[in-house]
């Protein structure tokens, strides 16, 4: 089954998380296809993260059914962790360690070879023309590069899908749309990308996208098919639409 | 086990990249044992008292020379009546007066004895009580010296005062013990507490969760850094205890070694259980301080004896893992116990340390759950 082509690289059945009382996120059905970049969006407290987080094992759910890289959340996490990136909003590489650090670290950790790493190492260094940088702290670096570094390492050890929550958090247009291109490129590679974000204009980057109100699916579809179910010109007010009803 | 290395590896970068760490580890250790071995001490040298002898004889002169002469004292002066003692004690000049009563020598010879009166300042209870000891030792030497020569047999009372296990009343024999407890507390479960709410609080602990390493790799690869350096710390505050103020380690060094591993890992444990518990490094900081470093400093036993505190507290001292760990300590290094002495303590650090272990376990397992 894992082989094979056709299969989704995320199906969600009925998925529900509760915290007593509270659906933090209810009965969501969603599939997302190999290749794929899929927009997860909603105001702060939708549930966004906390499906991201139960598809990346960091959450158990309470209930339904869901497959990551064809493996089952419940039964087979340590395999999805092997076969999943991951980024979160809150910067994720180690400022005391350098670039070259980093990259070991997080190859090392994957069970990468060190054959491996260091032929990693280059090409990520070439790629993000990091060459004079390789061997300085992190902290030094201004957080774009930052961002992108670990955008690159998350993939390092190439993933079947990667899990983006909030990437581009706090960081300006220009170096958004750069990290943007970032995600064309592995998403033309064949990776699924899988990104959360509260950013309208980033939703219409997105393939497709499910908007997220109070723990449940509003809508999903392609930016397009959204605007044109609701008869408007931009996500944004795709988004008043669905979210106003509930307020 | 090579994903272990690399991520211990990058433990020691951080460790080495942050001189307050670096400080904290081994400025730390090192000033401490010498602030307490020199200057914060409750031996006592060149205390200042005064004489009042109102038999000015030839045994009483002797008797004050020979407790002048010790390098516990020096005679301040030498009063004339009861008056200008009070002034002294009220001035703070003088910590201890002693008063020879009249006809000292001619009572000696003729009842066999005579009296001589110790007065000391108490408002320093501690300090009053070592430099009575001290009068008292220094009086009894000269009552057996003065046997000796006196074939006759002068005086039959002979009360001998042993200070056992630190016969010289060293300060420092009882800092030792408690300082590595001190210390490796501290590096151990602080360090450590500190160290992972800092991966959470940089957000770098969700990227390893989600990482295939294992959660018991990961606090393990956390932890033995300081596993070592807290082992490390022990050697050198021993070395430092034995070259510097002659500590000796009377019993089995490698059971001590063994012994201060033992408790180093009920300290990992407690900070592996601190940091399961919080989110940021400075609620970590402030609860190994405040929970840890304040009970394990008063009620260890290692400043207050535990015999003197109010019940209440005693009962409480049980549970401060540093009690169990000094009397292990203490027996291996001053008494030369060897282990059938000490594993009743070794037990209870042993439970210590799997309910700690059992308790992060389980808090971490409610996270993620």
């Amino acid at each position: 089954m894992n082989n094979s082509e056709n299969r989704p690289a995320v199906k969600v059945n009925k998925l529900t998380r509760q915290f007593g009382d509270f659906y933090a996120v209810k009965e969501i059905t969603f599939e997302v296809n190999k290749g794929e970049i899929f927009g997860f969006l909603g105001a702060n407290g939708a549930g966004k993260s906390t499906a991201m987080r139960m598809l990346t094992g960091l959450l158990a759910p309470s209930s339904g059914e869901a497959t990551v890289a064809g493996y089952d959340v419940y039964k087979e996490a340590e395999k999805i962790k092997k076969n999943i990136g991951y980024m979160s909003q809150r910067f994720s590489l180690y400022e005391d360690l350098t670039v070259l650090e980093n990259i070991k670290f997080y190859g090392g950790i994957y069970g990468l070879s060190n054959q491996q790493i260091k032929q990693k190492s280059e090409e990520l260094v070439e790629k993000l023309n990091l060459h004079e940088v390789s061997k300085s702290l992190l902290s030094g670096l201004p957080l774009g590069w930052k961002q992108k570094l670990a955008f690159s390492v998350a993939l390092l050890h190439d993933p079947e899908i990667i899990f983006l929550d909030e990437p581009t958090g706090g960081v300006d247009p220009v170096t958004r749309r750069q990290f943007w291109k970032l995600i064309y490129e592995a998403s033309d590679s064949g990776i699924t990308v899988f990104v959360t974000t509260h950013y309208m204009d980033e939703a219409e980057y997105c393939n497709r996208i499910s908007m997220m109100v109070a723990g449940e699916i509003a809508a999903l579809g392609s930016p397009n098919e959204l605007k044109k179910q609701y008869g408007v010109d931009s996500m944004d007010e795709v988004f008043v639409k669905i979210a106003r009803p509930s307020n | 086990m090579k994903k272990l290395k690399g991520f211990i590896v990058k433990e020691f970068f951080h460790i080495f990249r942050d001189y307050r760490t670096i400080l904290i580890l081994f400025g730390m250790p090192i000033m401490q044992i010498m602030l307490f071995g020199f200057a914060i001490t409750n031996e006592i040298k060149n205390a200042k008292i005064a004489v009042l002898d109102h038999s000015k004889d030839e045994l009483s002169r002797k008797l004050v020379e020979q407790i002048s002469a010790s390098e516990y004292f020096t005679l301040y002066a030498n009063l004339q009546n009861v008056e200008e003692m009070k002034t002294a004690f009220e001035e703070a000049k003088i910590k201890q007066a002693i008063i020879i009563e009249k006809g000292f020598a001619e009572n000696l010879y003729k009842t066999n004895q005579a009296n001589i009166q110790i007065i000391s300042d108490a408002t320093e209870p501690n300090t009053a009580n070592t430099l009575s000891n001290y009068t008292q030792v220094v009086i009894r030497n000269f009552q057996q010296d003065l046997n000796k020569q006196q074939q006759s047999g002068v005086m039959q009372i002979e009360a001998e005062v042993q200070m056992r296990y630190n016969e010289k009343l060293k300060g420092v024999f009882l800092f030792v013990p408690g300082l590595i407890t001190i210390i490796l507390m501290l590096v151990s479960a602080m360090m450590t507490s500190i160290s992972i709410t800092k991966e959470k609080e940089m957000g770098t602990m969700e990227i390893l969760l989600v990482s295939p390493l294992k959660p018991f790799q990961l606090i393990l690869a956390k932890v033995i850094p300081y596993l070592l350096l807290s082992f490390l710390n022990a050697c050198i505050i021993l070395i430092l205890g034995n070259y510097v103020f002659g500590v000796p380690v009377k019993g089995n060094l490698i059971l001590l070694l063994a012994e201060s591993m033992l408790f180093i890992i009920t300290a990992l444990s407690l900070g592996i259980f601190i940091s399961t518990r919080t989110d940021s490094q400075q609620v970590a900081l402030m609860v190994s301080l405040m929970g840890l470093m304040l009970p394990t400093i008063m009620l260890s036993g290692f400043i207050f004896p535990i015999e003197n505190m109010p019940l209440p507290l005693q009962v409480i001292s049980n549970i401060i893992p540093a009690k169990w760990f000094i009397i292990i300590v203490k027996s291996i290094m001053l008494k030369g116990s060897s282990f059938i002495y000490v594993w009743k303590e070794t037990l209870i650090l042993l439970g210590f340390t799997t309910l700690f272990i059992g308790l992060s376990v389980k808090n971490f397992k409610i996270r993620l759950a």
